[in-house]
């Protein structure tokens, strides 16, 4: 008899090349049958070694590379790491600047969770939506390129404040967008929420308990889609945000569908955020001006030259310590530890991601399922290898 | 070999050559960000079904064109080798964005250093990331290749 089961399990690799793993993700599933038994997932893939580069690059230089940790919602990713520096340096923003930074964060948690509600109904094997939300997230693009020229590395938080003040067409293009959007995403959510094809392949499968979700550290709408009722902007607030009225939405059930509609109610309480930081936005400074990161925009003499080049070469001196901070992210907490000695360049940096903890929280939601199952868990997890691997 | 066979064979070379510039089908590996815009390009906007290549196939068996999307680290170059091994022939290659090409920013331990390290590349294509057009661009080059060069002989 024992036999016989022994020659019944499989053992099959999935990845890291495979349209449905999110980038370079590579899964041992052993089976029994159609059953999963066990999930190996193998990271470093996409190992950078960003932690690594942090500590030979002076803070203002590790902006550009903070972008392409979550290269889904770079602008999410930017603030976190700008809160965490201007932790430790203790530094106060402008009001105007809190404001923009909310409403490029919130614009970045939009696009995050399209190209994820478009990948997902695209492993479950829904074509449609992602077209419906490529066109949503192109609009969101083009405003991106109005206020810093790039589409998908923005590098637009900076410490202190943001790079640029916005214009008024990216006003103007923000009010289109959320008369617009709104009409738009109920196309989407027509054709997804009571799809019974959609509802049979989310509903029941991938659940994970309440206690379980905490105890395997999840966060974000991964979390709240086990009942947690759990935010980091509502709970340990940061920026404006205590300000700005907004729900967080949480589900009971711990299934794919929970997360699906968690997500989706995600969509629409940004979209009340931005409607918010659209009529309250005031004017004033962009960029605190007592910001250390700040050059002088007047051509400087010899003797600042020489200051100025020092600066950019060793970095502006930091307090020493140890900081943490997390942000909420589309993810989940994205969270930077810093430990600097004084110098320019931090002595280590920690880089908490949120995929890293998703992905090793697999195993426990997929053993016993089925294995056409772990496509969906997989996305409804919504992880991204440059965050996982780093 | 007598002329007649190499006229007919010059003009069979630029019918197939035609026929493959125009349905080019790429494969489905994307590495890091640039993944991002090359599923953009496949989109509603940009609209890659253009130039014949909207299918995306997930088997490197079925596909001609490899994109090498994103950073390629030390661990994933034998991966990609083999992909690459696995199409059959023509094959083409186009090196994606900053860090296929070069290693980008990323000058670490782990980060091969330019994907024509491990496979030849056809065409580069520059930026962090690149957008959806220069993709399209490196579509337009890749044709003009195959136009002065045919496909046959390669």
């Amino acid at each position: 008899m024992n036999s016989v089961e022994e020659t019944r399990r499989v053992e099959i690799n999935m990845g890291p090349q495979h349209p449905s793993t999110h980038g370079v993700g590579r899964f041992i599933l052993t089976l029994n049958g159609e059953i999963i038994e066990d999930v190996k997932p193998v990271c470093g893939y996409l190992h950078r070694g960003l932690e690594k580069l942090a500590e030979n690059m002076t803070y203002q230089q590790f902006m550009p590379i903070v972008d392409r940790l979550d290269y889904v919602a770079s602008m999410n990713n930017d603030l976190a790491y700008c809160l965490a520096v201007e932790k430790l340096l203790g530094m106060e923003v402008p009001e105007r600047a809190e404001y923009i930074r909310v409403i490029v964060a919130e614009l970045g948690r939009i696009a995050s969770h399209l190209i994820w509600l478009g990948t997902m109904a695209l492993d479950i094997g829904a074509l449609t939506p992602f077209f419906y939300t490529f066109r949503d997230r192109e609009t969101i693009y083009d405003m991106f390129e109005e206020i810093c020229g790039a589409r998908l590395m923005y590098n637009y938080v900076r410490i202190g404040g943001v790079a640029k003040d916005i214009t008024p067409k990216f006003m103007e293009m923000l009010k289109h967008f959320l008369d617009t959007f709104p009409r738009l995403m109920k196309e989407t959510d027509g054709l997804l929420t009571k799809n019974r094809i959609w509802m049979r392949r989310t509903k029941d499968v991938g659940v994970i308990s309440y206690d379980d979700a905490i105890n395997w550290g999840l966060s974000g709408p991964s979390l709240r889609g086990s009942g947690v009722n759990w935010d980091l902007r509502k709970n340990r607030p940061y920026g404006i945000y205590p300000s700005l009225e907004f729900d967080v939405p949480y589900f009971p059930e711990g299934d794919v569908y929970a997360r699906y509609l968690v997500r989706l109610e995600e969509i629409n309480q940004s979209v009340r955020i931005l409607r918010q930081c659209v009529e309250k936005i005031p004017a004033g400074e962009y960029m605190n001006p007592e910001s250390p990161f700040v050059r002088p925009m007047k051509k400087p003499k010899e003797g600042i030259a020489l200051k100025d080049f020092v600066l950019q070469i060793r970095g502006v001196k930091m307090p020493v310590g140890e900081i943490y901070f997390g942000a909420e992210n589309p993810k989940g907490e994205l969270g930077f530890y810093i430990v600097s000695d004084g110098a320019g360049k931090p002595y280590r940096m920690k880089i908490r991601t949120p995929s890293f903890v998703h992905v090793f929280a697999l195993p426990k939601i997929v053993k016993g399922g089925l294995v056409a199952d772990i496509v969906s868990v997989i996305s409804s997890l919504d992880f991204v290898f440059g965050e996982v691997d780093r | 070999m007598g002329v007649e066979n190499v006229v007919i064979t010059e003009k069979l070379d630029k019918l197939i050559s035609w026929g493959r510039r125009w349905s080019f089908w790429p494969l489905t590996c994307g590495l890091a960000c640039c993944a991002i815009e090359m599923m953009a390009a496949s989109a509603a906007r940009f609209d890659f079904a253009r130039f014949g290549s909207e299918v995306f196939r997930p088997s490197p068996r079925h596909a001609d064109v490899f994109i090498v999307a994103g950073t390629l680290t030390k661990k994933m170059a034998p991966v990609v080798r083999k992909l690459y091994d696995q199409m059959p022939h023509p094959k083409w290659v186009v090196a994606m964005g900053s860090c296929a090409e070069t290693g980008g920013v990323f000058d670490t331990y782990s980060v091969v250093q330019g994907v024509d390290t491990v496979i030849p590349v056809d065409v580069y294509v520059p930026g962090c990331a690149p957008t959806p057009e220069a993709l399209q661009y490196a579509w337009i080059k890749l044709q003009d290749k195959l136009r002065k060069e045919g496909s046959l002989k390669a």
